[in-house]
């Protein structure tokens, strides 16, 4: 059985978010990428264990973007990948990205794509079940566990209130959430071992997309917090319901 | 061109953001003319009336028997794409929540169209290029979105406005019988796990939220968290490092690698205020902290906040919400 993480570069969680060409662009200057949190820990570090398991025979990595994000693909092999391939595209939104990953998978079989539930940066957690959608193939969205015994898929998905124990058979779409894997430190040999694992750059798929962003525009921070005597509760009692009106 | 939703309904109730998304899609209905359609699967006489309420026009109403309603997207999606094509809607709205983010990708992968993530506002139309507002960088910035193409799948974020009701609609409803010809559930449910509120409502859609954080030094201390929370009607959360020495169940972890939540009102106990912790907070409406440093970064995001011991203050604060509800009786 052969696993497919596709991967984002998405900034930093500390990143300090501004914009550029009259805030229509994302100011990557002096930013730190890095692969996307739930793309990294949960899915590749699951999939490898399925690997050390003896589970799966191999891991690739697939992303969708320029030659900027070779780094972090990089990163995805030192952690353990066996290979990994950017398909060299500046890819709009994930309709564009999920339509790549599809034309990718057709042209190379494998029977578990892997991807976050969602990228921290554009935070739309729509890429799994679009590319699920195009090829037909099984969804299993927000899983927190996963399992294979056989041809066998075992997951846990987490739902609204609670978690659904779910079996399913390849070939699937799995995104994945927190719970399913512990991050993992990049060891010395698995970075040395990395320079030389293949990274093939394939060209862009014919692919349409719909969205556009035109303008962006930083979250106004609150007004100045209003600080409450700690001898005196009951006047946040009453801030609460006669002011913020929230009780 | 009218707009077709997909109901939620638990219970034998509506859940409130598939009302939210119905009376969205009247709002778009308005702009693009046509009628608000709402699907819905074995619902009773309340749970039409208050489709109605909120804007259905008609109502389809699935009788049969489909198991995976609840528990497979793309078998909800691909009885969404049937009656999107037979309807002849070319919008499509559904609440941007667990079910209907993994219902609305699968969707759009289906009918190959746009997918708009998350959105604010009730979008300018101007011919086929709707004007979204969304939440990007887990809430530090927000961006307008030009979304094209015929025919859309639109996903709202859910508490992001008020639904008005109108209690006189009467829409056209009809009772039916899905064909689920091609359509087949490649995922069997061995079992269902609900998870442990204490009988308050589930984080995702819960208005008022305490939360916890490793200020509370130990799990054994949450009794302080929790009365606070029944005294309120609240649904208690926590921060990351309180899940992960698991003090608490993952379940509760709020933050941008956890749940992203947007209540009415975030209590924060004992929390700091990291900026990934804030990423999946700073949604909310109010928001109230209790540390004992003074020079805690998470006052800067606050609405309202009380210096000190939290082992003082919040035993005394809950004393005062109950004598408070009890006065408002």
């Amino acid at each position: 059985m052969k696993i497919l993480v596709a991967i984002s570069q998405v900034p930093d969680t500390t990143a300090k978010i501004s914009f550029t060409d009259n805030n229509t662009k994302f100011n990557s200057a002096g930013v730190q990428f890095i692969i996307n949190p739930y793309d990294e820990w949960y899915a590749l570090v699951r999939a490898l264990e399925l690997k050390e398991a003896g589970l799966v025979e191999k891991v690739s990595l697939v992303h969708v973007g320029l030659a900027d994000a070779d780094a972090v693909i990089r990163k995805g092999l030192a952690l353990g990948a066996d290979d990994s391939f950017r398909i060299d595209a500046d890819a709009p939104d994930a309709q564009f990205v999920a339509q790549q990953l599809a034309e990718f998978v057709k042209n190379n079989p494998y029977d578990i794509v892997l991807v976050g539930k969602e990228t921290i940066s554009y935070n739309g957690g729509m890429v799994g079940g679009i590319l699920a959608g195009l090829l037909d193939w099984t969804f299993v969205s927000t899983a927190s566990k996963l399992d294979i015994t056989g041809n066998t898929i075992m997951a846990n998905q987490d739902i609204e209130g609670g978690v659904q124990i779910v079996e399913c058979s390849t070939p699937i779409v799995i995104s994945c959430n927190k719970g399913m894997a512990e991050q993992r430190i990049p060891n010395m040999k698995g970075i040395m071992a990395a320079r030389t694992k293949p990274l093939q750059v394939i060209p862009a798929y014919t692919a349409a997309s719909h969205t556009q962003y035109k303008q962006f525009e930083l979250a106004a921070g609150r007004s100045a917090c209003k600080f409450i005597d700690a001898d005196k509760v009951e006047e946040l009692v009453q801030l609460l319901h006669n002011e913020a009106k929230v009780i | 061109m009218s707009v077709l939703t997909f109901a939620d309904v638990s219970a034998g109730k509506i859940k409130k953001s598939s009302l939210e998304a119905i009376y969205y899609a009247k709002q778009i209905a308005a702009k693009t003319g046509g009628k608000t359609i709402v699907l819905l699967y074995k619902a009773n006489e309340d749970a039409i009336k208050s489709a109605a309420q909120v804007g259905a026009d008609k109502i389809i109403n699935i009788q049969n028997d489909i198991n995976e309603v609840t528990s497979d997207a793309m078998v909800v999606a691909k009885i969404i794409s049937k009656y999107a094509t037979a309807e002849g809607c070319k919008n499509i709205v559904l609440p941007y929540d667990i079910h209907g983010k993994a219902t609305a990708s699968s969707l759009s992968g289906i009918l190959k169209c746009a997918v708009v993530s998350a959105v604010t506002n009730i979008p300018e139309v101007n011919g086929n290029a709707f004007l979204f507002k969304k939440n990007v960088f887990s809430g530090k910035a927000f961006s307008t979105m030009e979304v094209g193409g015929d025919v859309k799948v639109i996903t709202f974020l859910p508490n992001s406005f008020q639904f008005q009701m109108n209690t006189s609609a009467t829409p056209e409803v009809v009772n039916t019988t899905t064909d689920l010809s091609g359509i087949v559930s490649k995922i069997k449910v061995k079992e269902v796990q609900k998870n442990d509120n204490n009988g308050s409502i589930p984080l995702p859609e819960a208005d008022l939220v305490v939360s916890g954080g490793r200020g509370l030094k130990g799990p054994e201390n949450w009794n302080i968290i929790e009365d606070l929370a029944k005294a309120l009607g609240a649904t208690t959360a926590c921060s990351r490092p309180v899940a992960d020495m698991h003090w608490r169940p993952h379940h509760e972890h709020v933050g941008q690698t956890g749940l992203a939540i947007r209540p009415n009102l975030y209590i924060a106990i004992g929390i700091s205020g990291a900026i990934q912790h804030l990423a999946g907070v700073s949604g909310s409406k109010t928001i109230v902290v209790i540390n004992n440093d003074k020079e805690a970064p998470f006052f800067k995001s606050a609405d309202y906040g009380i210096v000190g011991d939290a082992f003082a203050i919040v035993p005394k604060l809950t004393e005062a919400i109950k004598k408070f509800k009890s006065s408002q009786h």
